[in-house]
């Protein structure tokens, strides 16, 4: 597989589409700092963070745990405000919602079914009932989950309620999606399907996404760009683009040299800061 | 045959219940069947030594009439109707007095687990008047509401307030916060967030306060109809009390343990069917 001469390239504030469009860019994070309150002292969670993300771009950040990655989707989200700096979501289209977040760990509600679930966001803005239906059972049939529209989520197993998240994401039509950790807590063979399946659902809608993952495998096979975040306090150790054409497919990716050059080259950035992470830890508990 | 061996010999047959049954019965009896006939035949195992106590002169039948005359003494009122006024009339008080408690306990109890100011204002509120016991505050009821309906009605709606609220504050504060996160990031406006988050999310607590609130209740409405009231089962067993009727006292203690019953096995039903997504315990 040859990389693609068309990746996403940055020139000033404007970015080059894969398709040759130019347009400024639909994330833009701008010296952002995150800090928490904790016991009284300050703890700093994300450090000046800069960041352009265009349009339609499968954007994913790796790093070692605690960095600060679901905190700054969060604030991404708006569900936490930046102690300073600015996240500017370039809207286009405001009839949709400006963003969707996959949460990390179990966030469907148990006490509604899977359809009621994935209808949730559709409901809050108030969609016409036949229109709900139909986008529903749409997203349910991309996620192979219509057998089971009318269980409950403690009658599936946690692969399946996570794809229910995920149909519950897709389904508002964000103009972001924004996924923290979706697959991590899925085993190898469920995580290639759910891979495949995202990129198969990705490739139809198009859609900018920030993808948050442990697994720098999962970051090649499905990202345009990696950004490797620091260990604590978070900050933007490097931003890779990732050359691979799409449609993708798992497998036949996984197998050519380019792919194991990338992910050891990933690798490389990431274990500097996972070793500094568990240092940390290890100085955190004498 | 030695007088001892004998003796071990009919303990063979009646040492145990299981044993006598199977004999009775011919057919094979599991300790699970045993201990269901025993608990189904007991309740008339008492009542049949209590007649014959009652009609043999051992027990005064002042105090504990004959189980026959008190069931005489059922007939009659179910024929002339006193039983079943008295008992529409308490379940009505109950069934408003509850209505009366349970949806402001349920808005204000929600509202108070979702908004930590309220929540910092009202606790204070509940933990100084909760411990006060219900029926001190009758006679200020009577006082204020006089002798009618009302007084009645509110009586049962402050016992039913304090279960059913506290413990929906307590179930919302159990509501995994990323629930309401997934509100906010969806959108939902508040009305939205209490209907469909803290409410559902809350009702498992909830039930139980229900349940806890309508047993208060019954409590409740039984003591306000002995002192305030013309009608009720309340009134009928401080009546009897007056006119030293204690088959009628008997019969109104009776229907009140029933209702109570009728009233815990409904809410058990209730619960079931409206929280089919709890996972079965
Ligand atoms: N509400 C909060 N209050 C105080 N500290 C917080 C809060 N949320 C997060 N933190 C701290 O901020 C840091 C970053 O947390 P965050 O959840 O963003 O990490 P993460 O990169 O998503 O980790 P993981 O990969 O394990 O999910 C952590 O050290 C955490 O303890
Ligand atoms: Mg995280």
């Amino acid at each position: 597989m040859k990389p693609s001469a068309s990746s996403a390239h940055q020139r000033g504030g404007v970015v080059a589409l894969p398709n040759g469009r130019a347009e400024t860019s639909k994330i833009r994070i701008e010296n952002l700092s995150k800090e928490f309150k904790l016991r009284g002292k300050a703890f700093k969670a994300l450090d000046t963070i800069n960041l352009d993300i265009a349009s339609g771009t499968f954007f994913v950040i790796v790093g070692p745990s605690g960095c600060g990655k679901t905190t700054l989707l969060r604030v991404l989200a708006g569900l936490e405000e930046p102690t300073e700096g600015t996240v500017t979501v370039n809207r286009t289209e405001l009839h949709r919602p400006s963003n969707a977040m996959v949460f990390q760990g179990d966030s469907i509600f148990p006490w509604m079914t899977v359809w009621e679930n994935a209808a949730y966001g559709l409901r809050m803005r108030k969609v016409p009932k036949a229109e709900i239906r139909d986008i529903v059972d749409h997203y349910l049939d991309c996620t192979r989950l219509t057998k089971f529209a009318h269980s409950f989520p403690h009658q599936l197993s946690g692969g399946m309620r996570q794809r229910v998240s995920i149909a519950r994401a897709f389904a508002t039509d964000p103009e972001v999606l924004l996924m923290d950790e979706p697959f991590s807590a899925l085993d190898e063979q469920n995580r290639t399907l759910l891979h495949q399946e995202l990129l198969r659902i990705w490739e139809q809608h198009k859609k900018t996404v920030v993808f948050i993952t442990h697994s720098v495998d999962e970051a090649v096979i499905l990202g345009d760009r990696i950004m490797v975040m620091t260990a604590h306090p978070g900050r933007a150790k490097v931003t890779v683009d990732v050359p691979f054409e799409r449609p993708r497919s798992v497998l036949e990716l996984r197998a050519t040299p380019e792919y194991g050059e990338l992910v050891y080259r990933i690798w490389g950035y990431l274990r500097e800061e996972v070793q500094s992470a568990a240092e940390e830890a290890e100085g955190g508990r004498k | 045959m030695s007088a001892r061996s004998r003796w071990n010999e009919r303990a063979a047959v009646t040492d145990s219940w299981g044993i006598t049954l199977r004999r009775v019965a011919n057919i094979n009896i599991t300790p699970a069947v045993r201990d269901r006939l025993i608990s189904i035949l007991s309740p008339f195992v008492l009542l049949a030594s209590w007649e014959a106590c009652a009609v043999g002169g051992l027990l005064d039948t002042r105090f504990f009439p004959a189980p026959s005359t008190v069931f005489s003494t059922l007939v009659k009122l179910i024929e002339t109707g006193v039983l079943w006024d008295n008992t529409w009339a308490s379940m009505t008080r109950l069934f408003w007095g509850f209505l009366l408690g349970a949806i402001p306990a349920l808005a204000v109890g929600i509202a108070m687990g979702l908004y930590r100011p309220l929540r910092a204002a009202i606790d204070p509120l509940i933990a100084l008047t909760y411990p006060i016991p219900k029926s001190a505050i009758l006679p200020l009821l009577l006082l204020i509401f006089g002798l009618g309906e009302a007084s009645k009605i509110v009586m049962v709606a402050i016992g039913v307030f304090y279960p059913i609220c506290i413990n929906a504050v307590a179930g919302v504060l159990e509501i995994n916060k990323i629930y309401l996160d997934v509100g906010k990031n969806f959108q939902a406006s508040r009305w939205n967030v209490f209907r469909t988050i803290a409410l559902p999310g809350a009702l498992p607590f909830i039930m139980s306060g229900v349940k806890l609130g309508i047993g208060m209740g019954l409590i409740l409405i039984v003591l306000a109809e002995m002192v305030g009231a013309k009608s009720g089962l309340g009134y009928m067993i401080w009546h009897a009390w007056e006119i030293l009727a204690v088959e009628m006292m008997y019969i109104g203690l009776m229907t009140v343990a029933v209702i109570g019953y009728a009233l815990s096995v409904l809410s058990n039903e209730l619960e079931r069917w409206i929280l089919p997504w709890k996972v079965d315990r």
